[in-house]
């Protein structure tokens, strides 16, 4: 009976490590929901389009790699403003499944762009990222999980801030909890959806260009944005703590199922656990409860 | 023109063809589809037969999304249980064909019924999502239980035999599958001039409201769920019975998808639009392999960029049906129809 639990703990490291870039991802998934009620399933093509993005500019024009990061994320920015005014602004107040159908259009347009210009085959990022080991007490991290996990910690940790103390942030508060009363305190509320979608595609290609340094791109990246579904879910659709919890414990048990059942299993056991989760707490772990009234 | 078509009763008013001219124009339909199979070649027999398919699983979705209001993306999982089960029994127990594809339609409606006990507490997108982790759950099964499913090598299933005849090409297997398209909508069709079709269309409308009327919300559901995972089942068996080869593989997360466009390109919420839906989007892929037949000359590497195309083409239609036409293609075919009879006073 000696239990590996060196084992266990690299594991875990692993897992939590991933689980930041669910987070981060699941921020910019929350962030949206929360100003425009849209659920936004290309989240996971718009994270491949800042990868891809950086790709092209890094490799192909050879832009330093902050410049290239820069680029990518001011791509993902102005598609993000495009995409909400063009697309997602006239569906506004729709039913709720026709505008997450128009999700799925824009994932699905996304990944047939991607695979027009740089062809279906995977590529590598660019190295960037220093590569010796990291070693914490004894147990073994991968360098890239390692920075990638600090670099979303920072960054959710900036995004926290903002959202607390940022002119715009507050705004974006207010929107989210009552649009009407946002509306008379003369906050713009149509800039305040323009913003979230602008920084949210921004966090989604950063997260991106993690995600892709640590496993290579390729156009069925989309997949990422799957996990980052249970993650909201798990953790309610409109809680930033319940994106930022949720996606450290996904990772986790997706890294747990990974190593001790087998890889097929980690879909299995997130969405396991995800119907059990939707049986208990319907609304998520954190999310707001929604009172229905006749 | 039409002037008006006065209705004396309450049966005329809900008939589901109330003029003799519907009636005759429905005639010379199912009359075309007869006669289809002799005027087509093996290839349009075969885009016939995978469109008819798709048509059946619609109907089903729609019963489902359409009608009901409840968004299920594991549509392409319940045609998967559907296909497992017709494999399964024609391969090791060679059962009859219809028999096979009622229990491939049980089946699939039983486990649709397990996945729609979330729905009474689990709403909307909740929901939706709910499905996917059913879809993903069923994938897993399929790949895993090798002892039942042969695991990632799939099944091999022989050709359906009806009256002592190999159903073993499109042409001959089009006089199985037509019939039970045509059976299952019209069926669908008069299933919405019933207590339990408005009891699905009341709790779409608003599910509170409905159940202060003294509908059973969770069995109301339960049976919603469960008659369109049955169609999803038949069609799935028929699916096995066209392909003759079924594979964890065969029902991505992506067919749910193409189900759920489908529905949405023809129009949620008609028994129309899911036919003209799913034909459509059916025939689109082909379509633009047609055009790169045609440029392929001057372009050669148009075969290349294809799959991408398609790719975009599908986003680009839901995308762009869900903003400028919401009701879908049975929108504009009532548009059509009205313009024919209200001519020439109204264009």
């Amino acid at each position: 009976m000696d239990f590996d639990w060196l084992l266990l703990f690299e594991v875990s490291l692993a897992g939590l490590g991933t689980g930041g870039l669910y987070a981060l991802t699941a921020l910019a998934f929350v962030v949206i929901y929360k100003a425009t009620r849209v659920v936004n399933l290309a989240i996971g093509e718009i994270l491949m389009l800042g990868a891809y993005a950086f790709f092209g500019f890094a490799a192909s024009m050879a832009l330093p790699w902050w410049a290239a990061a820069l680029g990518a994320l001011a791509v993902a920015g102005v598609f993000g403003a495009v995409v909400e005014r063009l697309v997602i602004r006239p569906m506004l107040g729709e039913s709720p499944i026709s505008v997450f159908m128009v999700t799925v259009g824009l994932g699905s347009m996304l990944v047939g762009v991607v695979e027009l210009i740089w062809t279906a085959d995977p590529h590598r990022l660019p190295e960037f990222m220093p590569n010796t080991p990291i070693f914490i007490g004894e147990a073994f991290l991968a360098p890239k999980i390692g920075y990638g996990f600090l670099v979303a910690a920072v960054v959710i940790a900036a995004f926290v801030l903002a959202f607390r103390y940022w002119r715009g942030g507050v705004a974006l508060r207010a929107t989210a909890s009552d649009q009407a009363a946002a509306y008379s305190m003369g906050i713009n509320v149509p800039g305040v959806f323009s913003l979230a979608w602008v920084i949210a595609c921004m966090v989604a290609a950063g997260a991106g260009i993690l995600v892709g340094s640590i496993g290579g791109i390729s156009s069925t990246m989309g997949v990422f944005g799957l996990s980052v579904l249970v993650v909201v879910i798990v953790g309610g659709l409109d809680s930033v703590p319940g994106a930022l919890v949720g996606g450290l414990f996904i990772g986790l048990v997706e890294a747990l199922a990974g190593s001790y059942l087998g890889g097929e299993f980690k879909l299995l056991a997130t969405f396991t656990l995800l119907v059990a989760v939707l049986m208990v707490r319907p609304y998520g772990l954190f999310g707001t409860r929604e009172i229905e009234r006749l | 023109m039409r002037i008006a078509s006065a209705k004396q009763t309450y049966a005329a008013d809900e008939a589901l063809f109330d003029s003799a001219a519907q009636r005759g124009w429905f005639a010379v339909l199912l009359l075309a589809l007869v006669l289809f199979p002799f005027a087509a070649n093996q290839y349009w027999a075969y885009l016939a037969c995978l469109a008819l398919i798709n048509v059946i699983s619609a109907t089903g979705l729609n019963i489902l999304t359409g009608y009901t209001g409840l968004v299920s993306l594991g549509q392409a999982a319940f045609m998967g249980v559907g296909a497992y089960t017709v494999a399964v029994l024609e391969a090791r127990l060679g059962t009859p064909f219809l028999l096979n594809l009622l229990a491939g339609g049980a089946l699939a409606a039983a486990v649709g019924m397990v996945v729609g006990i979330p729905s009474l507490r689990v709403k909307g997108l909740y929901l939706a999502i709910a499905t996917i982790a059913a879809s993903i759950i069923l994938h897993f099964v399929f790949a895993n239980w090798t002892a039942v499913t042969k695991g990632v090598s799939g099944i091999n299933v022989p050709p359906a035999r009806v009256l002592g005849i190999d159903l073993d090409t499109p042409f001959k297997l089009y006089w199985v599958i037509m019939p039970l398209a045509v059976l299952m909508l019209l069926g669908a069709a008069n299933l919405f001039r019933t207590r339990i079709g408005r009891a699905f269309i009341a709790i779409r409308d608003r599910d509170i409201s409905a159940e202060v009327l003294g509908i059973p919300l969770l069995r109301t559901k339960l049976m919603s769920f469960a008659l369109s995972s049955f169609y999803a089942g038949v069609a799935g068996g028929l699916w096995a019975y066209f392909f003759r080869v079924v594979t964890p593989e065969s029902f991505p997360l992506i067919m749910s998808i193409f189900f759920l466009a489908a529905i949405i390109v023809g129009g949620m919420g008609t028994i129309l639009g899911a036919i003209l839906g799913a034909v459509f989007m059916t025939l689109v892929p082909e379509l633009l392999k047609l055009g790169v037949g045609l440029v392929s000359p001057f372009w050669p590497n148009a075969a290349v960029v294809l799959s991408p195309v398609r790719t975009v083409v599908f986003g680009g239609l839901i995308v762009g049906f869900l903003i400028f036409e919401p009701q879908g293609l049975a929108e504009m075919w009532r548009r059509t129809r009205r313009f024919f009879h209200l001519w020439p006073f109204k264009t």
